[in-house]
């Protein structure tokens, strides 16, 4: 029993040494940003600091908020659509399978794994071509498009655990494609909507390279904008340090009250679910 | 309540109600690939399409602001392997790759198996754990530039304990075996983004571990140690082999993670001197975005989607045999 314990105690010490290493990074870019520019020196990186200065809240808070707003219209309207289509998908592909169904799902599906760069210069002369290039619609549109793989496959595994039997016995009762969706396959997917949503929110949020490539200036959403902060000549860590948090709190509220869907959607997205 | 039908009324209609239903079933099949149509078109010409049109532009000579699509054959390729940048990113990526994967899977299993212990408060653990998931590797990569900064940061620390540590400013490579035109070796300022990922990502792995380990019925722990298997040997015998399949599936992601990444890398170093942190997606970012080489952007992003190719379309395929 002894041994026990002092392995319990091991374990614990372990978990909590770990944990301290995790939180690290929080915990200092918390007391960055709330220090004055001149109180951020070598020796005091891991003080606290000595009055709380919310001075570089109000600095990041200026520079980046019109960004913020940019992905406010960005990730709303395509979190929405895309959810919407690999729903559609999702239900055709596990309950409406047609010939070829399957190969035609694996081949939608490695449109999630390709790195978007070997897709990026034709996409934008496209987004030129048709006048979407350098605007947020442009965006939203992309995202709706690379969003169909990974929402197809998880609305797809979703909509496997709904019983075959159900479909059938709506389908001898007449109803058809339109009203089995919107009475049977909709209301059971509320939790499907929601992992799905706070996924395609949190990915499109933390999204840089079609960001960058796509917008320029006044039309960058927040993630390009908290990367130039950075670009200029002398860093303000402080300013830096609030702006990063500034640009992590939507996300990091969502995991935080909704984390048990996120981490949902993290397994469905590893394919064999 | 419907008025009762005689029965053999009921019969004849039943019969043509079948006919009907089978016309309707067929018009239904047909509504559901018009359903699932322009998602199959999307993918078709954004993915197929784009990739192959990527693949035309690299072997054309256009490398500059103007489109000059005329034919080059593999030039803009042999170029890439003679030069000194990429043939540094290549040996960049397998590095992190390497290290990113073990510090993902090591850290992984191991924070996985300790809160499969029953541990008290496990709930809090597990989201310190996974939260740095929900961040941006933009966000990821602004912190630990400033943690890892060798002015400031941790470095202070080491010095005091008389480690003079560079982190990613370092040039150094270990051992430095002259190869091409580069140093082969472990780039030391890797070490420092490795680190980063890790952080970033491990959540991944202790996520899948732990569904694994809470899949396995406890009976069989029980009937083991009924046994007297002890608790090393319990894990070592079956626990292990049970979740072996999901060390796969964790590799194959984090590969694909790490053979495509940029925001991270952009974020936190940049190419870094002599190019020591420097990888294909920020080389083809900005030799494509910022220098107008469109062809060579286009031959790197290629060879990219090749490298992930080899590991993702396996996967594809033994995970489509799997479910059938």
């Amino acid at each position: 029993m002894a041994v026990r314990s002092v392995y319990r105690s091991l374990l614990y010490a372990l978990l909590i040494i770990l944990s301290l290493f995790y939180l690290m990074p929080v915990y200092v870019m918390l007391i960055t940003s709330l220090k004055p520019l001149d109180q951020i020196t070598l020796s005091q990186m891991w003080e606290l600091p000595h009055s709380l200065d919310f001075s570089s809240y109000q600095q990041a808070f200026e520079r980046l908020s019109p960004n913020f707003m940019n992905s406010i219209y960005l990730v709303v309207p395509a979190t929405l659509l895309s959810a919407l289509l690999g729903s559609l998908n999702g239900y055709v592909l596990s309950k409406w399978k047609f010939k070829g169904a399957d190969w035609i799902f694996t081949a939608i599906l490695f449109g999630m794994f390709i790195p978007y760069q070997s897709i990026l210069i034709p996409l934008i002369q496209f987004l030129r071509e048709v006048g979407l290039y350098n605007t947020i619609p442009g965006l939203i549109f992309v995202h709706v498009v690379y969003g169909i793989p990974i929402t197809t496959l998880m609305f797809r595994n979703f909509y496997a655990s709904i019983p075959e039997e159900m479909i059938e016995s709506a389908k001898i009762d007449g109803a058809g494609i339109f009203k089995i969706y919107q009475h049977i396959i909709v209301p059971l997917s509320i939790t499907g909507f929601v992992v799905v949503g706070i996924w395609q929110f949190t990915n499109i949020w933390n999204e840089f390279l079609f960001a960058v490539t796509i917008t320029t200036s006044s039309q960058q959403p927040i993630m390009v904008a908290l990367q130039n902060l950075s670009g200029s000549q002398i860093v303000q860590w402080n300013v830096q340090m609030a702006g990063a948090l500034l640009a992590a709190l939507p996300t990091l509220l969502v995991y935080i009250f909704l984390g048990k869907f996120f981490v949902k959607g993290l397994l469905a997205g590893s394919v064999k679910g | 309540m419907e008025p009762k039908i005689l029965p053999s009324l009921q019969s004849g209609s039943s019969l043509a109600v079948s006919a009907k239903k089978r016309k309707r079933r067929n018009a239904d099949q047909l509504m559901s690939i018009v359903f699932i149509l322009p998602s199959i078109l999307a993918i078709g010409v954004f993915v197929y399409g784009f990739i192959a049109w990527s693949g035309y532009v690299s072997l054309t000579n256009w490398n500059s602001l103007v489109p000059d699509l005329s034919f080059a054959g593999f030039k803009n390729y042999l170029f890439l392997f003679k030069d000194f940048r990429f043939q540094a990113d290549l040996r960049n990526t397998l590095f992190f790759t390497v290290f990113f994967i073990i510090a993902v899977l090591v850290m992984g299993l191991m924070l996985a198996v300790f809160l499969d212990q029953k541990i008290r408060g496990e709930g809090l653990f597990r989201n310190i754990f996974f939260f740095p998931m929900a961040l941006s590797f933009v966000v990821t990569g602004v912190i630990w530039q400033w943690l890892l900064n060798p002015a400031t940061g941790v470095n202070l620390y080491l010095k005091k304990l008389g480690l003079d540590s560079l982190w990613y400013t370092s040039v150094k490579i270990i051992p430095g075996v002259e190869w091409g035109k580069i140093q082969f070796g472990v780039p030391v300022a890797v070490i420092a983004v490795v680190i980063a990922a890790a952080w970033q990502m491990t959540g991944f792995s202790v996520a899948m571990y732990l569904a694994g380990l809470r899949a396995i019925p406890e009976e069989i722990r029980e009937a083991a140690r009924m046994d007297g298997a002890s608790e090393l040997q319990i894990y070592r015998k079956i626990i292990f082999p049970i979740v072996a399949p999901i060390t796969v599936s964790v590799i194959i992601i984090m590969a694909h993670i790490s053979l495509k990444i940029f925001d991270l890398i952009y974020a936190m170093t940049g190419p870094g001197a002599n190019f020591v942190t420097d990888v294909p997606g920020v080389y083809m970012f900005e030799t494509t975005f910022r220098g107008n080489y469109y062809a060579n952007g286009a031959a790197i992003s290629i060879i990219m989607l090749v490298t992930v190719a080899v590991f993702i379309v396996p996967y594809l395929i033994s995970s489509r045999k799997g479910e059938s």
